[in-house]
């Protein structure tokens, strides 16, 4: 399956909300106005947007601590999401996750893992809930190349393939985790291959390429919505700043800086996807638009973050239990 | 009156296991809200093939050795609108899955700002005395008390198995559910009633008494009460505090307890180090020092593996015949 008119221009336009939000991201994190750790999905747009754009309103996901492309492009409003970064009230997640945690579950996801490989079991917990509850819910399973070398990408793919569980199981493979390379960890370098272990289809796919991602995502969901049961995609992509940014890595780079510039120059996901839009009939004066209302989108989601109050000391033990139970002192929550 | 309330105080209560009234309870939970599933190895034998022959495949899943991540599969299902118990089988095999419970189970409602919830039950069957050695014989709920965000429980009566396996079902926060196998075969009456709640975060006094305030967890209740019988033939009155929920920790019944007789035990099979008795200690120390007439005593396995000979185990863990000592102690 192909985008049509409507998908082409909204896949542009979150792969570009993407970018444009960490970009600036960077900045207020580099400014201190962002606290903790920012983990940039800058390169990996294409696959991300690919598979996300393959998935109906009510589908499920998974995500990683690389955790800001999810939400951005399964469809979240940006001010929730900038507002997390910050540690406002106003966050998504109301300042209790932050950056490596931007799970939004109006658009579907349910937990961004820092815990590499932690998501795996919990979408596979997902699909088979839709099984039981008679859903043709799909989830849509983020990991990266160093989560598959975690026991549960291998229990996982097992009971996913055992019962037939609508999931699509995504490995944004980025070439490194952390510092260590594919090849230096991976005893079978081709991820896709280790779909055969598990009786599931493994595909490879150009992870710079949105239109390949979405046709090779909108596959397995497809197999997975009749009940086929789940797909392995592997989507060989990049990523462009370092694992977390400032991150300074002493003695001989694990990456070439000649590598680096190479993606940055001639496989960069967006720059890529701009040409192949002017090439069929889309028009500059679209694409400024796109890119306009981007900036606007972005802009305006700062403005909200930082007009946002922190959360209230006195709300700290909010939201750890559904029911607590028990007298609240019995927390021992420190004066302030 | 309708009929239906006057029959249900007729036959209230029916005589049974504490094994049985934890399979009653989760019957009638899966009868009560098709919502509840069953998640576990091997679930298919002792008694588990009736449960499927009533519910089906879809609500019992038999599960491969894959604890890691069918306890992440269970909270997964959790969030997305089933309400799973999640059978881990032998205590010592749940820190596989431990990494799901404490990173996944226990935080995302938190970390998300309170956009999912995890209503999941973990039961864990706390097996030891029995020659089966350390990776066999863990009673490991202390670890679990040291995570926000979980309810612990280690109920001891068959009533309280039943009624408080149906609280946690009915909950909508992760619940870890320490079972002692030691327990097993004691009978006493349970509650007919199918919603007949007890409620999570209430200790039950076992036994009102003056002179002392025993609390005892989980296997340990047995000889406690047997200790507390032998006491009474003396003349010395205990009072026994069963705190059935660990976590969060009915402090104030304990207390209250404490500032009547101003001496305490506690008692578990649990390894000593940052055990439940020492957290109790602690809040007792911290909350009613003034009412303690003479020091708290701990009464627990010691901080040593569970050896596999009959000759090495059969100390490990307090009988009655400590526990009268300890009282006796404090007197």
């Amino acid at each position: 399956m192909s985008f049509n008119d409507g998908q082409q221009r909204e896949a542009y336009r979150r792969m570009l909300r993407i970018r444009k939000f960490e970009e600036e991201g960077t900045l207020l994190f580099t400014a201190g106005t962002i606290p903790g750790a920012f983990h940039a999905s800058i390169g990996q747009e294409a696959a991300i947007v690919g598979a996300c754009m393959a998935l109906g309103h009510d589908d499920l996901m998974t995500g990683t601590h690389r955790s800001h492309g999810h939400p951005i492009g399964k469809g979240a409003d940006l001010k929730g999401l900038m507002a997390e970064l910050m540690g406002k009230e106003t966050g998504i997640c109301k300042g209790r996750g932050g950056s490596m945690h931007l799970a939004d579950k109006s658009v579907g996801i349910i937990g961004e893992s820092a815990i590499v490989g932690g998501g795996i079991p919990l979408a596979t917990g997902c699909g088979l809930s839709a099984k039981v509850r008679g859903t043709d819910q799909v989830t849509l399973c983020f990991f990266g190349d160093g989560a598959v070398n975690q026991g549960t990408f291998h229990e996982s793919l097992n009971m996913a393939s055992l019962w037939k569980l609508p999931v699509i199981y995504f490995c944004e493979n980025n070439g490194y985790a952390i510092t260590t390379s594919v090849e230096r960890s991976h005893a079978q370098p081709s991820i896709a291959k280790r779909a055969d272990g598990y009786g599931m289809p493994g595909v490879s796919v150009d992870g710079q390429d949105v239109q390949a991602v979405f046709r090779a995502a909108s596959d397995a969901v497809s197999r997975a919505r009749k009940g086929d049961g789940p797909t392995l995609i592997e989507a060989k992509t990049y990523r462009f700043d370092e694992h977390n940014v400032g991150l300074l890595i002493e003695g001989e780079p694990y990456r070439s800086p000649q590598e680096v510039e190479e993606y940055r120059t001639h496989r960069d996901p967006i720059t890529l996807f701009r040409r192949a839009l002017l090439e069929c009939g889309v028009s500059e004066t679209d694409l400024t638009a796109i890119e306009r209302e981007v900036t606007e989108a972005v802009a305006d989601a700062i403005h909200f973050a930082e007009e946002s109050p922190f959360p209230d000391p006195a709300t700290l033990a909010r939201d750890l239990y559904s029911n607590p139970v028990g007298d609240a002192a019995s927390l021992r929550v420190p004066a302030t | 009156m309708s009929v239906a309330t006057s029959k249900k105080h007729i036959a209230a209560h029916v005589r049974m296991s504490y094994l049985d009234a934890l399979m009653q309870a989760q019957i009638e939970e899966m009868e009560r809200d098709e919502r509840v599933i069953l998640m576990g190895e091997d679930i298919s034998v002792y008694g588990g093939g009736a449960i499927i022959e009533r519910f089906g495949a879809s609500r019992v899943w038999g599960m491969p050795i894959s604890e890691a991540s069918f306890t992440g599969v269970g909270i997964g299902a959790a969030i997305t609108g089933l309400r799973p118990i999640v059978d881990l089988n032998i205590a010592s095999f749940m820190y596989l899955a431990s990494d799901q419970i404490i990173n996944q189970a226990s935080k995302l409602r938190y970390m998300t700002g309170g956009q999912v919830q995890v209503p999941i039950v973990f039961r864990v069957c706390m097996f030891y005395g029995e020659s089966i050695a350390a990776q066999h014989s863990d009673r490991p709920y202390p670890l679990f008390l040291n995570v926000p965000g979980l309810k612990v429980l280690c109920p001891t009566s068959p009533a309280d198995v039943k009624g408080l396996m149906k609280s946690a079902v009915r909950d909508d926060d992760p619940v870890v559910f320490f079972e002692d196998t030691k327990l097993w075969a004691t009978k006493d009456d349970v509650p007919t009633d199918p919603d007949a709640l007890v409620p999570i975060g209430k200790a039950a006094i076992k036994r009102s008494g003056s002179d002392a305030t025993i609390v005892a967890i989980g296997g340990a209740m047995r000889f406690t009460l047997d200790a507390a019988k032998l006491l009474a033939e003396e003349g010395i009155s205990v009072e026994v505090i069963d705190p059935r929920t660990i976590k969060p920790l009915d402090a104030e019944t304990i207390i209250r307890s404490v500032t009547k007789t101003g001496r305490l035990i506690v008692v578990e099979n649990a390894h000593r180090v940052a055990s439940a008795s020492s957290e109790i200690a602690a809040v007792v120390c911290e909350e009613a020092f003034e009412s303690l007439r003479k020091p708290v005593i701990r009464l627990t396995a010691p901080d040593i593996h569970v050896p596999f000979s009959p000759a090495l185990e059969k100390g490990m863990f307090p009988g009655k015949h400590q526990i009268v000592a300890a009282v006796k102690k404090l007197l």
